[in-house]
Protein backbone atom coordinates (compact mmCIF):
# COMPACT_ATOMS: atom_id res chain seq x y z
CA UNK A 1 0.00 0.00 0.00
CA UNK A 2 0.81 3.45 -0.77
CA UNK A 3 1.67 5.58 2.76
CA UNK A 4 -0.89 7.07 4.26
CA UNK A 5 0.91 10.49 3.98
CA UNK A 6 1.24 10.34 0.33
CA UNK A 7 -2.05 9.01 0.09
CA UNK A 8 -3.46 12.13 1.59
CA UNK A 9 -1.23 14.40 -0.07
CA UNK A 10 -2.65 13.46 -3.18
CA UNK A 11 -5.80 13.81 -2.20
CA UNK A 12 -5.79 17.51 -2.29
CA UNK A 13 -2.94 18.06 -5.09
CA UNK A 14 -4.98 18.67 -8.45
CA UNK A 15 -1.94 18.83 -10.48
CA UNK A 16 -0.79 15.52 -9.22
CA UNK A 17 -4.21 14.23 -9.60
CA UNK A 18 -4.46 15.37 -12.82
CA UNK A 19 -0.68 13.92 -13.76
CA UNK A 20 -1.94 10.09 -12.06
CA UNK A 21 -5.42 10.22 -14.24
CA UNK A 22 -3.15 10.94 -17.37
CA UNK A 23 -0.44 8.33 -16.57
CA UNK A 24 -3.38 5.54 -15.40
CA UNK A 25 -5.17 6.01 -18.77
CA UNK A 26 -1.77 4.76 -20.80
CA UNK A 27 -0.71 1.99 -18.53
CA UNK A 28 -4.18 0.42 -18.10
CA UNK A 29 -4.51 0.87 -21.73
CA UNK A 30 -1.00 -0.29 -22.03
CA UNK A 31 -1.85 -3.36 -19.92
CA UNK A 32 -4.67 -4.15 -22.16
CA UNK A 33 -3.09 -4.34 -25.25
CA UNK A 34 0.12 -5.72 -23.92
CA UNK A 35 -2.34 -8.93 -23.14
CA UNK A 36 -2.66 -9.47 -26.99
CA UNK A 37 1.07 -10.53 -27.00
CA UNK A 38 1.08 -13.62 -28.28
CA UNK A 39 -2.70 -13.85 -29.11
CA UNK A 40 -2.85 -11.82 -32.09
CA UNK A 41 -4.64 -12.76 -35.38
CA UNK A 42 -1.13 -12.52 -37.48
CA UNK A 43 2.03 -11.94 -36.52
CA UNK A 44 2.74 -8.62 -37.86
CA UNK A 45 -0.63 -7.32 -36.06
CA UNK A 46 0.44 -9.25 -33.07
CA UNK A 47 3.49 -6.48 -32.85
CA UNK A 48 1.74 -3.77 -33.74
CA UNK A 49 -0.36 -3.86 -31.02
CA UNK A 50 2.67 -5.00 -28.72
CA UNK A 51 4.48 -2.06 -30.21
CA UNK A 52 1.50 0.45 -29.73
CA UNK A 53 1.24 -1.09 -25.81
CA UNK A 54 5.45 -0.37 -25.12
CA UNK A 55 5.06 3.37 -26.40
CA UNK A 56 2.06 3.85 -24.30
CA UNK A 57 3.75 2.17 -21.43
CA UNK A 58 6.78 4.49 -22.19
CA UNK A 59 4.41 7.37 -21.68
CA UNK A 60 2.78 6.25 -18.47
CA UNK A 61 6.21 5.70 -17.35
CA UNK A 62 7.23 9.97 -18.27
CA UNK A 63 4.02 11.07 -16.00
CA UNK A 64 4.47 8.89 -13.04
CA UNK A 65 8.23 9.81 -12.88
CA UNK A 66 7.14 13.42 -13.33
CA UNK A 67 4.29 13.05 -10.70
CA UNK A 68 6.81 10.96 -8.28
CA UNK A 69 9.43 13.77 -8.71
CA UNK A 70 6.93 16.85 -7.70
CA UNK A 71 5.71 14.15 -4.57
CA UNK A 72 8.99 14.09 -3.43
CA UNK A 73 9.80 17.44 -3.93
CA UNK A 74 6.28 18.81 -2.04
CA UNK A 75 6.46 16.19 0.67
CA UNK A 76 9.89 15.89 1.60
CA UNK A 77 9.39 11.87 1.11
CA UNK A 78 10.64 10.16 -1.21
CA UNK A 79 8.51 8.49 -4.05
CA UNK A 80 9.08 6.24 -6.97
CA UNK A 81 7.25 5.98 -10.51
CA UNK A 82 6.66 1.85 -9.00
CA UNK A 83 5.35 3.08 -6.40
CA UNK A 84 2.49 4.94 -8.06
CA UNK A 85 2.10 1.96 -10.64
CA UNK A 86 2.13 -1.00 -8.28
CA UNK A 87 1.20 0.23 -5.04
CA UNK A 88 -1.99 1.82 -5.24
CA UNK A 89 -5.63 0.45 -4.86
CA UNK A 90 -8.79 0.25 -7.21
CA UNK A 91 -10.28 3.05 -5.66
CA UNK A 92 -6.87 5.34 -5.86
CA UNK A 93 -7.00 4.73 -9.94
CA UNK A 94 -8.15 7.53 -12.00
CA UNK A 95 -8.29 6.45 -15.59
CA UNK A 96 -11.34 6.24 -17.32
CA UNK A 97 -13.67 3.50 -18.09
CA UNK A 98 -13.23 2.71 -21.48
CA UNK A 99 -9.30 1.85 -20.60
CA UNK A 100 -10.01 -1.11 -18.19
CA UNK A 101 -12.59 -3.20 -20.19
CA UNK A 102 -12.01 -6.72 -21.25
CA UNK A 103 -10.09 -6.60 -24.70
CA UNK A 104 -13.03 -8.58 -26.01
CA UNK A 105 -12.31 -9.17 -29.69
CA UNK A 106 -10.10 -8.33 -32.56
CA UNK A 107 -12.68 -5.54 -33.46
CA UNK A 108 -13.39 -4.08 -29.63
CA UNK A 109 -9.48 -3.87 -29.07
CA UNK A 110 -9.01 -1.93 -31.88
CA UNK A 111 -12.24 0.36 -31.59
CA UNK A 112 -11.56 0.83 -28.18
CA UNK A 113 -7.81 1.94 -29.25
CA UNK A 114 -8.96 4.03 -31.61
CA UNK A 115 -11.86 5.99 -29.78
CA UNK A 116 -9.20 6.60 -27.04
CA UNK A 117 -6.08 7.29 -29.06
CA UNK A 118 -8.16 9.93 -30.67
CA UNK A 119 -9.24 11.31 -27.58
CA UNK A 120 -5.67 11.16 -26.19
CA UNK A 121 -4.46 13.01 -29.82
CA UNK A 122 -6.09 16.07 -29.45
CA UNK A 123 -6.18 16.28 -25.53
CA UNK A 124 -2.57 16.07 -26.07
CA UNK A 125 -2.05 18.54 -28.96
CA UNK A 126 -4.19 21.31 -26.62
CA UNK A 127 -1.71 20.25 -23.27
CA UNK A 128 1.52 21.31 -25.87
CA UNK A 129 -0.44 24.77 -26.31
CA UNK A 130 -1.79 25.08 -22.38
CA UNK A 131 0.75 22.97 -20.32
CA UNK A 132 4.40 24.28 -19.87
CA UNK A 133 7.49 22.77 -18.29
CA UNK A 134 7.62 18.75 -18.38
CA UNK A 135 4.23 18.35 -18.96
CA UNK A 136 4.43 19.83 -22.37
CA UNK A 137 7.51 18.15 -23.24
CA UNK A 138 5.20 14.86 -22.66
CA UNK A 139 2.99 15.69 -24.66
CA UNK A 140 5.61 17.05 -27.23
CA UNK A 141 6.95 13.36 -26.91
CA UNK A 142 3.73 11.45 -26.96
CA UNK A 143 2.02 12.58 -29.89
CA UNK A 144 4.01 11.56 -31.98
CA UNK A 145 3.64 8.17 -31.08
CA UNK A 146 -0.27 8.71 -30.84
CA UNK A 147 -0.13 9.88 -34.47
CA UNK A 148 0.92 6.45 -35.39
CA UNK A 149 -1.41 4.49 -32.84
CA UNK A 150 -4.28 6.14 -34.05
CA UNK A 151 -3.47 5.91 -38.05
CA UNK A 152 -3.28 2.07 -37.75
CA UNK A 153 -6.37 2.23 -35.21
CA UNK A 154 -8.49 3.81 -37.65
CA UNK A 155 -7.61 1.82 -40.47
CA UNK A 156 -8.81 -1.01 -38.62
CA UNK A 157 -11.70 0.43 -37.71
CA UNK A 158 -12.65 1.19 -41.54
CA UNK A 159 -11.19 -1.96 -42.67
CA UNK A 160 -13.35 -4.05 -40.20
CA UNK A 161 -16.66 -2.07 -40.91
CA UNK A 162 -16.28 -2.02 -44.47
CA UNK A 163 -15.59 -5.81 -44.91
CA UNK A 164 -17.02 -9.25 -44.38
CA UNK A 165 -20.93 -9.24 -42.83
CA UNK A 166 -19.23 -11.22 -40.02
CA UNK A 167 -16.75 -8.35 -39.45
CA UNK A 168 -19.47 -5.51 -39.88
CA UNK A 169 -21.62 -7.23 -37.64
CA UNK A 170 -19.05 -7.48 -34.87
CA UNK A 171 -18.25 -4.03 -35.35
CA UNK A 172 -21.34 -2.85 -34.89
CA UNK A 173 -21.93 -4.59 -31.61
CA UNK A 174 -18.46 -3.47 -30.47
CA UNK A 175 -19.69 0.38 -30.82
CA UNK A 176 -22.58 -0.99 -29.16
CA UNK A 177 -21.25 -1.38 -26.53
CA UNK A 178 -18.25 0.92 -25.73
CA UNK A 179 -20.26 4.49 -26.70
CA UNK A 180 -21.71 4.55 -23.50
CA UNK A 181 -17.80 4.65 -21.96
CA UNK A 182 -16.76 7.52 -24.31
CA UNK A 183 -18.56 10.24 -22.90
CA UNK A 184 -16.22 10.40 -19.44
CA UNK A 185 -13.07 11.48 -21.65
CA UNK A 186 -14.72 14.31 -23.06
CA UNK A 187 -16.64 15.66 -19.68
CA UNK A 188 -13.46 17.07 -17.34
CA UNK A 189 -13.80 16.48 -13.60
CA UNK A 190 -12.64 19.18 -11.06
CA UNK A 191 -8.55 18.42 -11.30
CA UNK A 192 -8.79 18.83 -15.07
CA UNK A 193 -10.62 22.17 -15.37
CA UNK A 194 -7.50 23.96 -14.39
CA UNK A 195 -5.60 23.12 -16.97
CA UNK A 196 -7.62 22.34 -20.04
CA UNK A 197 -11.30 23.27 -18.36
CA UNK A 198 -12.22 26.00 -21.28
CA UNK A 199 -10.31 24.21 -24.08
CA UNK A 200 -12.32 20.81 -23.45
CA UNK A 201 -15.01 21.91 -25.73
CA UNK A 202 -12.31 21.98 -28.38
CA UNK A 203 -11.09 18.45 -27.85
CA UNK A 204 -14.87 17.13 -27.56
CA UNK A 205 -15.68 18.49 -31.27
CA UNK A 206 -12.54 17.71 -32.89
CA UNK A 207 -13.12 14.16 -31.07
CA UNK A 208 -16.62 14.15 -32.51
CA UNK A 209 -15.76 15.47 -35.97
CA UNK A 210 -12.77 13.12 -36.30
CA UNK A 211 -15.08 9.52 -34.85
CA UNK A 212 -17.76 10.68 -37.21
CA UNK A 213 -15.17 10.35 -40.72
CA UNK A 214 -13.90 7.28 -39.48
CA UNK A 215 -17.44 5.19 -38.79
CA UNK A 216 -18.93 6.73 -42.44
CA UNK A 217 -15.76 5.48 -44.01
CA UNK A 218 -16.06 2.11 -42.21
CA UNK A 219 -19.80 2.06 -43.45
CA UNK A 220 -20.94 1.98 -39.67
CA UNK A 221 -24.11 3.90 -38.33
CA UNK A 222 -22.95 6.99 -35.34
CA UNK A 223 -24.49 5.74 -32.45
CA UNK A 224 -27.53 8.11 -31.18
CA UNK A 225 -27.69 7.10 -27.73
CA UNK A 226 -26.11 10.04 -25.01
CA UNK A 227 -26.43 8.49 -22.27
CA UNK A 228 -23.07 8.25 -20.99
CA UNK A 229 -21.33 6.07 -18.24
CA UNK A 230 -18.60 7.77 -15.34
CA UNK A 231 -16.94 7.36 -12.41
CA UNK A 232 -13.72 6.34 -13.34
CA UNK A 233 -11.87 9.60 -13.20
CA UNK A 234 -12.98 9.63 -9.27
CA UNK A 235 -11.87 6.25 -8.62
CA UNK A 236 -15.57 4.36 -9.14
CA UNK A 237 -14.48 1.95 -11.89
CA UNK A 238 -15.91 -1.67 -12.91
CA UNK A 239 -15.32 -5.07 -11.47
CA UNK A 240 -12.83 -5.66 -14.31
CA UNK A 241 -9.92 -2.78 -12.69
CA UNK A 242 -9.60 -5.27 -10.30
CA UNK A 243 -8.38 -8.01 -11.59
CA UNK A 244 -6.72 -6.52 -14.06
CA UNK A 245 -4.57 -4.80 -11.17
CA UNK A 246 -4.47 -8.21 -8.87
CA UNK A 247 -2.26 -9.79 -12.03
CA UNK A 248 -0.54 -6.57 -12.83
CA UNK A 249 0.56 -5.62 -9.53
CA UNK A 250 1.36 -8.96 -8.36
CA UNK A 251 5.29 -9.15 -8.04
CA UNK A 252 5.91 -5.76 -5.99
CA UNK A 253 3.01 -6.73 -3.61
CA UNK A 254 4.02 -10.30 -3.09
CA UNK A 255 8.05 -9.42 -3.31
CA UNK A 256 8.19 -5.33 -2.40
CA UNK A 257 10.60 -3.27 -3.55
CA UNK A 258 11.44 -5.95 -5.76
CA UNK A 259 14.25 -5.26 -8.52
CA UNK A 260 14.56 -6.68 -12.25
CA UNK B 1 44.24 28.04 -21.05
CA UNK B 2 41.67 26.08 -19.61
CA UNK B 3 38.60 27.23 -21.89
CA UNK B 4 40.59 25.18 -24.63
CA UNK B 5 41.34 21.78 -21.88
CA UNK B 6 37.64 22.03 -21.79
CA UNK B 7 36.74 21.73 -25.26
CA UNK B 8 39.40 19.16 -25.95
CA UNK B 9 37.80 16.98 -23.68
CA UNK B 10 34.58 17.53 -24.73
CA UNK B 11 35.75 16.90 -28.54
CA UNK B 12 37.28 13.33 -27.13
CA UNK B 13 33.92 12.56 -25.13
CA UNK B 14 32.10 13.08 -28.70
CA UNK B 15 34.66 10.49 -29.96
CA UNK B 16 33.99 8.43 -27.60
CA UNK B 17 30.32 8.26 -27.72
CA UNK B 18 30.84 7.62 -30.93
CA UNK B 19 31.67 4.32 -30.33
CA UNK B 20 28.88 3.94 -28.04
CA UNK B 21 26.03 1.65 -30.36
CA UNK B 22 22.37 1.34 -30.65
CA UNK B 23 21.83 -2.15 -28.72
CA UNK B 24 19.36 -2.82 -31.21
CA UNK B 25 20.58 -1.64 -34.04
CA UNK B 26 24.34 -2.17 -33.45
CA UNK B 27 25.53 -0.56 -36.75
CA UNK B 28 24.46 2.61 -35.46
CA UNK B 29 26.18 4.82 -33.31
CA UNK B 30 24.30 6.95 -30.22
CA UNK B 31 25.83 10.24 -32.18
CA UNK B 32 24.22 8.34 -35.70
CA UNK B 33 20.97 8.42 -34.27
CA UNK B 34 21.63 12.23 -32.87
CA UNK B 35 20.00 11.42 -29.13
CA UNK B 36 23.16 12.59 -27.55
CA UNK B 37 22.29 16.23 -27.18
CA UNK B 38 24.96 17.62 -25.19
CA UNK B 39 28.22 17.45 -23.78
CA UNK B 40 29.72 19.33 -20.85
CA UNK B 41 32.82 19.21 -18.91
CA UNK B 42 32.84 20.85 -15.40
CA UNK B 43 36.40 21.46 -14.65
CA UNK B 44 35.98 22.25 -11.29
CA UNK B 45 34.18 18.91 -10.13
CA UNK B 46 35.53 16.86 -12.83
CA UNK B 47 32.29 15.67 -13.79
CA UNK B 48 30.51 14.89 -17.62
CA UNK B 49 27.19 16.33 -17.84
CA UNK B 50 25.63 14.46 -21.22
CA UNK B 51 22.30 15.45 -22.33
CA UNK B 52 20.35 12.24 -23.97
CA UNK B 53 16.75 12.55 -25.13
CA UNK B 54 14.90 8.91 -26.03
CA UNK B 55 14.32 7.85 -29.60
CA UNK B 56 10.21 6.42 -28.20
CA UNK B 57 9.00 6.87 -25.06
CA UNK B 58 8.61 3.22 -24.00
CA UNK B 59 12.45 2.16 -25.87
CA UNK B 60 13.88 -0.37 -23.77
CA UNK B 61 17.41 0.09 -24.96
CA UNK B 62 17.72 3.87 -22.92
CA UNK B 63 18.90 2.29 -19.48
CA UNK B 64 21.21 -0.10 -21.45
CA UNK B 65 22.82 2.82 -23.61
CA UNK B 66 23.03 4.76 -20.31
CA UNK B 67 25.26 1.95 -19.30
CA UNK B 68 26.81 1.55 -21.98
CA UNK B 69 27.65 5.59 -21.77
CA UNK B 70 29.48 5.30 -18.73
CA UNK B 71 31.61 2.29 -19.53
CA UNK B 72 32.71 3.47 -22.39
CA UNK B 73 33.89 6.55 -20.40
CA UNK B 74 34.98 4.80 -17.65
CA UNK B 75 37.72 3.32 -19.74
CA UNK B 76 38.75 6.47 -20.80
CA UNK B 77 39.63 7.78 -17.15
CA UNK B 78 36.09 9.64 -16.83
CA UNK B 79 34.48 8.57 -13.79
CA UNK B 80 32.22 11.45 -12.71
CA UNK B 81 28.94 11.39 -14.97
CA UNK B 82 25.67 12.77 -15.13
CA UNK B 83 23.26 11.10 -17.73
CA UNK B 84 20.50 14.00 -17.75
CA UNK B 85 17.14 12.60 -19.76
CA UNK B 86 15.43 15.26 -21.66
CA UNK B 87 11.89 15.19 -23.89
CA UNK B 88 12.40 18.68 -25.02
CA UNK B 89 12.74 19.11 -28.07
CA UNK B 90 11.42 15.26 -28.82
CA UNK B 91 13.25 13.36 -30.50
CA UNK B 92 13.28 13.47 -34.35
CA UNK B 93 14.63 11.00 -37.26
CA UNK B 94 15.89 14.79 -38.80
CA UNK B 95 18.91 14.12 -36.53
CA UNK B 96 19.90 10.52 -38.06
CA UNK B 97 23.22 11.31 -39.43
CA UNK B 98 23.74 10.95 -43.12
CA UNK B 99 26.42 8.39 -42.36
CA UNK B 100 24.09 7.05 -40.11
CA UNK B 101 22.09 6.51 -42.67
CA UNK B 102 24.10 4.70 -45.50
CA UNK B 103 25.14 2.60 -42.68
CA UNK B 104 21.54 1.64 -41.83
CA UNK B 105 20.87 0.89 -45.53
CA UNK B 106 24.28 -1.04 -45.69
CA UNK B 107 22.66 -3.46 -43.08
CA UNK B 108 19.56 -4.29 -44.74
CA UNK B 109 17.82 -1.59 -43.28
CA UNK B 110 15.77 1.40 -45.27
CA UNK B 111 16.49 4.48 -43.91
CA UNK B 112 14.15 7.53 -43.18
CA UNK B 113 13.18 9.34 -46.88
CA UNK B 114 11.16 11.79 -46.01
CA UNK B 115 12.16 14.83 -43.71
CA UNK B 116 8.53 15.85 -42.77
CA UNK B 117 7.30 13.84 -40.06
CA UNK B 118 3.68 14.52 -41.18
CA UNK B 119 4.61 11.78 -43.80
CA UNK B 120 2.76 9.15 -41.85
CA UNK B 121 1.11 7.82 -44.41
CA UNK B 122 3.80 4.77 -44.95
CA UNK B 123 1.83 3.46 -48.38
CA UNK B 124 2.13 6.72 -50.00
CA UNK B 125 6.18 6.63 -50.00
CA UNK B 126 8.39 5.38 -52.56
CA UNK B 127 10.47 3.58 -50.30
CA UNK B 128 13.55 1.40 -51.90
CA UNK B 129 14.54 -2.12 -51.19
CA UNK B 130 17.78 -2.25 -49.41
CA UNK B 131 18.88 -5.47 -51.02
CA UNK B 132 18.00 -4.93 -54.01
CA UNK B 133 17.50 -0.92 -54.52
CA UNK B 134 13.98 -1.57 -56.73
CA UNK B 135 11.47 0.48 -55.24
CA UNK B 136 8.38 -1.68 -56.02
CA UNK B 137 7.57 -2.17 -52.78
CA UNK B 138 4.72 -2.69 -50.23
CA UNK B 139 3.94 -1.56 -47.02
CA UNK B 140 3.19 -5.05 -44.86
CA UNK B 141 2.89 -3.37 -41.17
CA UNK B 142 3.10 0.11 -39.98
CA UNK B 143 4.93 -1.44 -36.75
CA UNK B 144 7.93 -3.83 -36.70
CA UNK B 145 10.45 -5.50 -34.79
CA UNK B 146 10.98 -2.70 -33.09
CA UNK B 147 8.86 0.61 -31.77
CA UNK B 148 11.10 2.73 -34.39
CA UNK B 149 10.66 0.10 -37.55
CA UNK B 150 7.55 -0.49 -40.12
CA UNK B 151 7.75 -4.18 -42.21
CA UNK B 152 8.31 -3.69 -46.12
CA UNK B 153 8.12 -6.33 -48.97
CA UNK B 154 9.97 -5.94 -52.09
CA UNK B 155 7.29 -6.89 -55.11
CA UNK B 156 11.02 -7.68 -57.05
CA UNK B 157 13.07 -9.58 -55.28
CA UNK B 158 10.65 -10.63 -52.46
CA UNK B 159 12.46 -9.84 -49.72
CA UNK B 160 10.87 -8.56 -46.66
CA UNK B 161 12.88 -5.55 -44.89
CA UNK B 162 12.61 -2.92 -42.07
CA UNK B 163 11.81 0.43 -43.07
CA UNK B 164 13.09 2.89 -39.94
CA UNK B 165 10.45 5.30 -39.67
CA UNK B 166 10.24 9.34 -39.85
CA UNK B 167 9.56 10.37 -36.64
Amino acid sequence: MLQQSIKSFIQQDQQIQYLLHLADNALILSHRNSQWCGHGPILEQDIALTNIALDQLGQARNLYQYAALLITEKTGISTTEDQLAYLRDVGEFKNCLLAELPNGDWGQTVLRNFLMGSYQFFLYQELQQLASGQLKAIADKSIKEITYHVRWSADWVVRLGDGTTESHARMVQALELLWSYTGEMLEPCDYEQGLIGTQSSYIKAAWEAKIAAVLAEGNLVHPTNDWMQSGGKKGLHTEHLGYLLAEMQFLQRAYPGLEW
Amino acid sequence: MEATIVKDKEKSIWNILETVCDPEIPVLSIIDLGIVRAVQVNEISDTVELTITPTYTGCPAMDMIGAQIRLALAEAGYHQVNIQQVLSPAWTTDWMSESGKQKLQAYGIAPPVATNFNQVYLEDLEIACPNCGATNTKLVSEFGSTACKALFQCKDCLEPFDYFKCH
